[in-house]
């Protein structure tokens, strides 16, 4: 296992009640893990907590068999590489140059970029298909395409693990799946484990090998997405009725009109 | 090339201003003259570790405080100082080293209460209190400045005012070794600080999973930074956008790399003050302006153009 949190509790100082609650999940390599719920249900705590950003008050939270919060963060970089839900650039910069510091991690304090460095970043501009868009600013990407370059910035720390918070966010369709079919590449081909917080059941259902829905900070159901995502399961869990099908042998969710009966 | 150009530049503004003068001195008796020797060549140098120093502090606290109008002497050292110096002259303090003394322990001061300002939310230090607790105590600091300099007899009241905004007369070549032995560390600090410079520019979430630990980088940076500037502003007064322009310029070559920024912001920074500070010598002979009013002239300017740039791009 690479990433692993055992009946992982905590509690935000000042808070009436637990942001997460007895929360186990385990990553390995070549393992698509999605983590869903609705908002506030956890999810980011979840992924705050297995990152060593916030320390368990119980239950443990580890990398590679080492407790997170006490990882270096240099050292944890490089077996972790994380595209959070947003960030600001403060300064213009250009497609390579963001992706370089991807390799930030790998370099000595005063050493300077290696060959193996830039092969790493081309490396990883191609596995995004965005090495078109090498010497491009990034103010002038489209949505899609400033993702890719993030998972692509990611990749290029050489992780053994990727963990992507809500990627799809603002994407319009074929850059959602396209983004979606990407990382699902990585872990297929390069024997990435990928751990991803997402909203988006259907995606999450299509994609991951195993899912984890937590409510109120408890997980609700985990395993194999048609385990997880049963009609009962998500009404409870949503409050809102939905009606199941099934694509690809994936269980997809279609939320229904809400009826005076249904509310009754 | 660009290396090249800075090089030259640093060099022409240094020749430049051990050979100008408002004293005549024949180029052929250059390197005999005690003028050269004992008043232009370490007020040139001076003014070249201030201006190199400035430039440095000010493109790492930009990228501290996550905004690109950081000036040094934002974060209230400038009125720290100023109150210090003011203090040494309104009570009459006497010998060469008062002044910078007393102006070092202002900005220190000025410092320490910043710093745990920014501290003030907890364990983390956050840079946007940082910004505002740095306005806020200069104004504080400032505020009890003009009402000493407001008691003061007239003659006091000019001294107080040139100091405040900057000079370089003071210059000797023990106030040039002192600067050479101590603007060193701070300097190492902030380069040691370059990559983990450039990821917080993404943001502190980012910049951590990116290998940065962000804390003590905030922490030694705003150290550094403003240890550095509290020894430019004890030795030269309150010399503004240096600190603020500099780096712009240098961004707009250099890109925004720290490990080639900060060294390009001390050759320009240590470039713009010696030429600004020859500025100040001769164009008034045998009178002087204060070189802040000259790096204020040529900044401004400057600066205006690259907001124009910005807001157009």
């Amino acid at each position: 296992m690479i990433l692993q949190l055992q009946d992982a509790r905590y509690r935000y100082p000042g808070a009436s009640g637990d942001a997460l609650n007895a929360v186990s999940i385990s990553v390995g390599p070549g393992q698509f893990h999605a983590v869903l719920g609705p908002n506030g249900s956890g999810k980011t705590t979840l992924v705050r907590v297995a990152l060593g950003a916030l320390i368990p008050a119980a239950g443990t939270a580890q990398v590679d068999g080492r407790a997170a919060h006490l990882w270096p963060r240099q050292e944890l970089a490089r077996v972790l590489g994380v595209v959070p839900q947003r960030e600001d650039n403060l300064f213009p910069q250009r497609v390579r140059e963001t992706v370089l510091l991807g390799r930030y991690p790998h370099l000595s304090l005063w050493g300077r970029e290696r060959a193996e460095d830039h092969d790493a970043v081309d490396r990883a501009l191609r596995s995004c298909d965005v090495a078109h868009l090498a010497d491009r600013w990034l103010w002038t990407l489209s949505g899609g395409e400033y993702q890719r370059v993030r998972v692509a910035r990611a990749l290029a720390q050489e992780p053994k693990l990727l963990v992507l918070d809500e990627p799809g966010m603002s994407l319009d369709l074929k850059h959602e799946m396209g983004l979606f079919e990407l990382v699902l590449g990585l872990v297929r081909g390069q024997g990435l484990g990928v751990l991803m917080i997402t909203h988006d059941l259907n995606l999450a259902a299509r994609f991951a090998d195993s899912l984890l829905l937590l409510e109120g900070g408890r997980p609700v159901a985990a395993g194999a997405p048609n385990d997880v995502l049963t009609q009962q399961i998500v009404e409870t869990v949503f409050s809102w009725p939905v009606a199941m099908q099934t694509v690809d042998g994936r269980p997809q969710m279609i939320p229904l009109r809400q009826t005076k009966e249904s509310r009754a | 090339m660009k290396w090249t150009l800075l090089a030259v530049l640093a060099v022409v503004a240094l020749v430049l201003s051990v050979v100008l003068g408002p004293a005549a001195v024949p180029l052929g008796e250059l390197l005999r003259s005690d003028i050269v020797w004992n008043l232009r060549a370490p007020r040139a140098l001076l003014a070249f570790l201030v201006g190199g120093s400035l430039g440095v502090a000010g493109a790492a606290l930009q990228a501290l405080v996550r905004n690109p109008l950081a000036d040094p002497f934002l974060l209230g050292l400038s009125g720290g100082a100023g109150l210090g110096a003011v203090l040494a002259i309104a009570l009459h303090l006497s010998g060469p080293w008062a002044l910078p003394i007393a102006a070092f322990i202002g900005a220190l001061a000025a410092l320490g209460l910043v710093y745990r300002l920014g501290l003030i939310g907890g364990a983390s230090l956050d840079p946007r209190i940082l910004l505002l607790g740095g306005v806020a105590i200069g104004a504080f600091a400032a505020a009890i400045t003009t009402a000493i300099v407001s008691l003061a007899d007239a003659a006091e009241l000019r001294n107080a005012f040139l100091w405040l905004w900057g000079g370089l007369s003071g210059a000797s070549w023990d106030s040039v070794l002192l600067v050479a032995l101590y603007a060193p560390i701070p300097l190492v600090v902030l380069m040691a600080a370059s990559r983990p410079l450039d990821l917080l520019a993404l943001g502190e979430e980012s910049a951590t999973y990116l290998g940065a630990d962000v804390e003590r980088v905030k922490r030694r940076v705003y150290l550094a930074a403003s240890l550095l500037t509290a020894a430019a502003v004890a030795v030269s007064g309150v010399i503004g956008f240096v600190g603020l322009v500099v780096p712009h310029i240098a961004r707009l070559t250099w890109g925004h790399r720290h490990r080639s920024l900060l060294p390009a912001a001390f050759l320009g920074g240590g470039a713009l003050l010696a030429f600004a500070d020859t500025l100040a010598r001769t164009v008034v002979a045998p009178r002087e302006l204060p070189v802040g009013v000259v790096t204020a002239l040529i900044g401004v300017p400057v600066f205006a153009l690259l907001l124009r740039r910005w807001t157009i791009a």
